[in-house]
């Protein structure tokens, strides 16, 4: 039997390619970074050339003025691709029960046509990512996030009927965000999203696809903390949708942006970005950078009534045992000067912990900043806290310490936002 | 008579790299060579008209870039010229490739498992976790556990304090990681059969195990501890072959006013009361030598160049007993054009890579059963380069230097010597495999050298051509290696030292046992290392 083995495999030369699909996706070496479905468009609009890697993406991080598309976000309507994150569909009887053990909040509370903001941890309760969770149906989903987690989600779906699929590149996303972002939708003949409210989504009929059957799937979403919306399109559609806002926004100040400005107004949201603000925990390679959902603001998400989830057990001992060992807080810094990686200390000596994002913020005009920190500070003690700025001006540095106060997020709250029905700027 | 002070026996990197800190710390320092020619493993031989062959060790990643600081090996002409991903051919016309953009490498693991392309993430944190956790060790003596000296007691701490720094979990794996085979390691992360195959291949590489047995995922790492000019974990080409490493040694060497004798094969070292006085040359010349420091394997340097009564049973025993199997050999080309590979693309950068053919965990754990019953593989595993697709110094225009490493290759035949007939056979399984993917291979070839563990042992001097002077299995590593008890370059006779890969930290082209020696011979003569840098930190 060995012996027949072994014949069969000496003897079996190479074979012609059956599997023309694999061999046609060869040529993918030759580009290491993709476009998007929008990438013809945004290079047209590319004045500045200044790209970066977004998961393999080249994304802007600007188009044509980094300050200016800030304030296209916070005075007109900005429009982002947002196509690199990563989606996943989540489908089958058993997709709620699956998401409701997969991820930290309680699904069976998430109504179809709603989205919500979660995150989900491994076993020993550290955070692999954050992400949206978007109910499509009841029994389909979407969940989108900043890293990559297949083999996670497929193993965690053993015993659970359903089927999970990778979707990135079939989905074209954009984020609609600023002021006039619902008049443009409106414009554009979006008929009945002033009905979303924050948090809903629903289809929409797309008039770009010539067969008339397409559709639109807007979310009141985004990352902005300003009124906004995101739409999900087959990626085919991908440039029709871009032209239907673009020529409705016109008059309403539509602008493409890059991320520089995007994570101004996210900064001032006081929202988290996944291995920015903290590490995912398949990506530290230092075990002591792990955290858990209470160390990065996230423990309002941890829902122990709802049943057995991934790393339960693990964040009840450590909320037990009071092992949580770091805090995420938003922090007020006295002058204007950002502080960005900055040391954080305690009466000016004590290290306790770093600054991950800072900037001057335009809308709540204070010198904001989003930093971890060992408790007790930041938790149980928040006095005394300082900030050592290492300012670089021509070739000096202008060593500022400045004091620091912890402060809830968001840093900025807009009315608008959340107004029904929303406001046609 | 002249008494040199040291006298480093086989000029292959390590006893160039001891050589050269020696002479560098003021010693007056003769290395010998049996060949006509220094460089032991690592080699360019001009073997036919206009081709450097790099007959031996054929890519560099692992040489410690301390060592090449400190001995100026850029400054003496060495460039190493990184190359950017690999292939693993498929038996259906396809191919696997691995490139170094990140990216890139996911989506072409996607083309066969999009689980498997997302898998690689957790993959590469965990063995990068262990990488740290070893990599501090290289450049370190290992302490002795029975010693009470607090040097050893103070290495044992450090080892100890790195171990309790791990968190439970990473202990777990830490220990599973050096017993495991790399094919369980892998099924931890993988489920499609090309893509373990693929990394695998890092784990049987030189040694007499196949991926199903336990201790092969420790090899791999050996693997992926290197780097290019800073580039972490990334493989080059030694502009000019691999020689182009040894021939920079020795010229630091000699600028420092080192002596090298090349031709001058060592018959046996000279042992005066329990101490090394000095060699015997093969022809009867004697050269005293306060000390004497041996590049070679340690079964060649005691069983061979000192007698027997000169050494404690026990430690006798362990010597013979430490695995150092053939199972490996090398078919070097000259090509008059460059290889074509119809699964690939022709402006695909595997060309440049490493290619492989084995695509299946079990296609390679046979190929381990042909050896087993004492016959190389029928299918055998391939590594194999092209250095002058980015290097044309080695090969006249147009034409091309190919080097194959070959697995598996028993030291015996059916345990008789090698014939040359059995030679033949050999090559004709390299050049058929080939073959089956890149048509027309064969009249391609305008010479051809065929070394089997016969010839690597006579030529080159390593016990039965195994290329890591012993198998890196946990249990001949760190204190176990060579010998317990002799795991700090020193041995049971007084003024000789071991300085070769069967010493700690082991094999490959990395030259830190040629370097950690030297740091205890210096140690022993009291004399300063300050001209040795310190291991580079890992933080």
């Amino acid at each position: 039997m060995i012996q027949r083995a072994k014949a069969l495999l000496y003897d079996a030369p190479p074979q012609p390619s059956i599997d023309t699909a694999r061999t046609t996706a060869q040529s993918h070496f030759r580009t290491l970074r993709c476009g998007t479905p929008f990438q013809p468009r945004i290079d047209a609009l590319a004045r500045t050339n200044d790209w970066y890697n977004w998961a393999g993406y080249r994304a802007p991080h600007s188009l044509w003025d980094e300050e200016l598309e800030y304030f296209a976000i916070r005075s007109q309507a900005a429009l982002f691709d947002i196509s690199p994150m990563t989606k996943y569909r989540v489908e089958g009887p058993d997709a709620e029960a699956f998401l409701n053990r997969v991820t930290l909040r309680d699904v069976t509370k998430l109504k179809s046509g709603r989205v919500h903001y979660t995150a989900w941890c491994d076993d020993e309760g550290f955070v692999l990512d954050d992400g949206t969770l978007f109910r499509l149906s009841p029994t389909r989903f979407r969940l989108c996030s900043q890293e990559r987690h297949l083999p996670w989600l497929l193993d965690s779906a053993i015993g659970f009927d359903v089927t999970v699929e990778e979707e990135t590149a079939a989905v074209a996303g954009l984020a609609l965000q600023g002021p006039t972002a619902f008049a443009v939708l409106h414009d554009a003949g979006f008929a009945g999203v002033e009905n979303l409210k924050v948090f809903d989504l629903a289809d929409f009929p797309h008039d770009g696809d010539p067969q008339g059957n397409s559709q639109v799937t807007i979310s009141r979403t985004g990352f902005t903390g300003d009124l906004g919306y995101e739409l999900f399109v087959p990626s085919e559609q991908a440039l029709s949708l871009w032209d239907r806002l673009m020529a409705a926004g016109e008059l309403r100040g539509i602008r493409a942006i890059g991320y520089t400005a995007l994570n101004r107004a996210r900064l001032e949201a006081g929202l988290i970005v996944a291995n920015s603000d903290f590490v995912t925990s398949e990506h530290a390679i230092r075990a002591d950078r792990l955290r858990m959902p209470d160390e990065i603001g996230l423990g309002f998400m941890v829902d122990l009534e709802k049943g057995h989830f991934n790393g339960r057990r693990a964040i009840l001992d450590a909320r037990t045992k009071k092992r949580l060992r770091h805090v995420l807080v938003g922090l007020e810094i006295e002058g204007s000067i950002p502080a960005e990686h900055a040391i954080v200390y305690y009466r000016k000596g004590q290290e306790v912990g770093l600054i991950s994002a800072a900037m001057w913020s335009p809308m709540a005009k204070r010198n904001i900043a989003i930093a971890s920190l060992a408790r007790p500070f930041g938790d149980t003690m928040v006095d005394d806290l300082w900030v050592e700025i290492y300012a670089m001006r021509e070739l000096q540095y202008q060593k500022l310490m400045k004091r620091a106060k912890v402060v809830p997020r968001p840093f900025i709250r807009l009315d608008r936002r959340t107004a029904n029905p929303p406001a046609g700027f | 008579m002249k008494a040199w002070d040291a006298i480093v026996i086989g000029g292959g990197h390590n006893g160039l790299v001891n050589a050269c800190y020696l002479q560098r710390a003021g010693l007056d320092v003769l290395v010998v060579e049996k060949n006509g020619w220094v460089g032991g493993a690592a080699t360019s031989r001009e073997l036919t008209p206009g081709f450097l062959y790099s007959n031996c060790s054929y890519v560099c990643s692992l040489f410690r870039p301390e060592i090449m600081r400190d001995l100026e090996l850029p400054r003496y002409g060495l460039q190493v010229i990184s190359y950017e991903g690999g292939a693993v051919f498929t038996r259906d016309g396809d191919y696997l490739a691995n490139y170094r953009d990140h990216d890139a490498h996911r989506r072409e693991f996607a083309r066969f498992s999009r689980r498997d392309a997302e898998a690689y993430d957790r993959y590469s944190r965990d063995v990068t976790r262990q990488c740290r956790f070893i990599q501090p060790l290289l450049m370190r003596t290992a302490p002795d556990p029975t010693s009470f000296r607090p040097r050893d007691i103070g290495e044992l701490l450090y080892l100890g304090r790195k171990f309790a720094g791990l968190t439970p979990e990473e202990m777990a794996l830490t220990l599973r990681f050096w017993t495991m085979s790399i094919s369980d390691f892998l099924d931890e992360y993988f489920e499609t059969d090309v893509i373990k195959a693929n990394f695998a291949l890092s784990g049987i590489i030189g040694t007499a195990l196949g991926p199903m047995s336990p201790g092969t995922a420790y090899v791999l790492l050996h693997h992926y501890m290197g780097e290019v000019d800073g580039s972490v974990g990334a493989w080059g080409y030694a502009r000019g072959g691999m020689g182009a490493v040894t021939k920079a040694l020795a010229a630091s060497f000699q600028a420092s006013g080192g002596t090298i004798r090349t031709g001058a094969k060592v018959d046996h070292v000279l042992v005066r009361r329990g101490k090394a006085s000095g060699v015997v040359l093969a022809g009867g010349e004697e050269i005293s030598g306060k000390l004497v420091v041996s590049n070679a394997d340690v079964k060649r340097t005691f069983l061979k160049l000192v007698e027997e009564k000169e050494l404690p049973d026990i430690f006798l025993r362990r010597v013979r007993n430490f695995k150092i199997r053939g199972s490996s050999g090398k078919v070097n080309f000259a090509l008059d054009s460059l290889p074509e590979f119809p699964a690939l693309p022709k402006d695909s950068p595997v060309y440049r890579g490493d290619m492989h053919f084995t695509d299946s965990m079990e296609r390679m754990e046979r190929a381990y059963d042909d050896w087993k019953a004492g016959q190389w593989s029928a299918d055998p595993f391939l590594d194999m380069v092209i250095p002058t697709t980015l290097d044309p110094t080695m090969a006249p225009p147009g034409k091309h230097f190919m080097s194959c490493f070959v697995q598996y290759a028993p030291p015996k035949v059916n345990g008789r010597e090698w014939t040359d007939a059995d030679r033949d056979g050999f090559a004709e399984s390299v050049i058929a495999q080939i073959s089956d993917y890149s048509p027309g291979f064969r009249d391609r070839i305008v010479h051809m050298e065929v070394r089997t563990p016969r010839e690597i042992e006579v030529e080159v001097g390593l016990t039965e051509g195994n290329i890591f002077q012993g198998e890196l299995t946990f249990d001949q590593l760190l204190f176990n290696r060579p010998v317990p008890g002799y795991a700090q370059y020193r041995s049971p006779v007084g003024g000789l030292y071991m300085c070769g890969s069967s010493t700690h930290p082991g094999g490959g082209v990395m030259g830190a046992p040629g370097r950690n020696a030297a740091a205890e011979i210096l140690r022993d003569l009291a004399k300063p290392t300050t001209h040795m840098s310190p291991a580079h930190d890992v933080i």
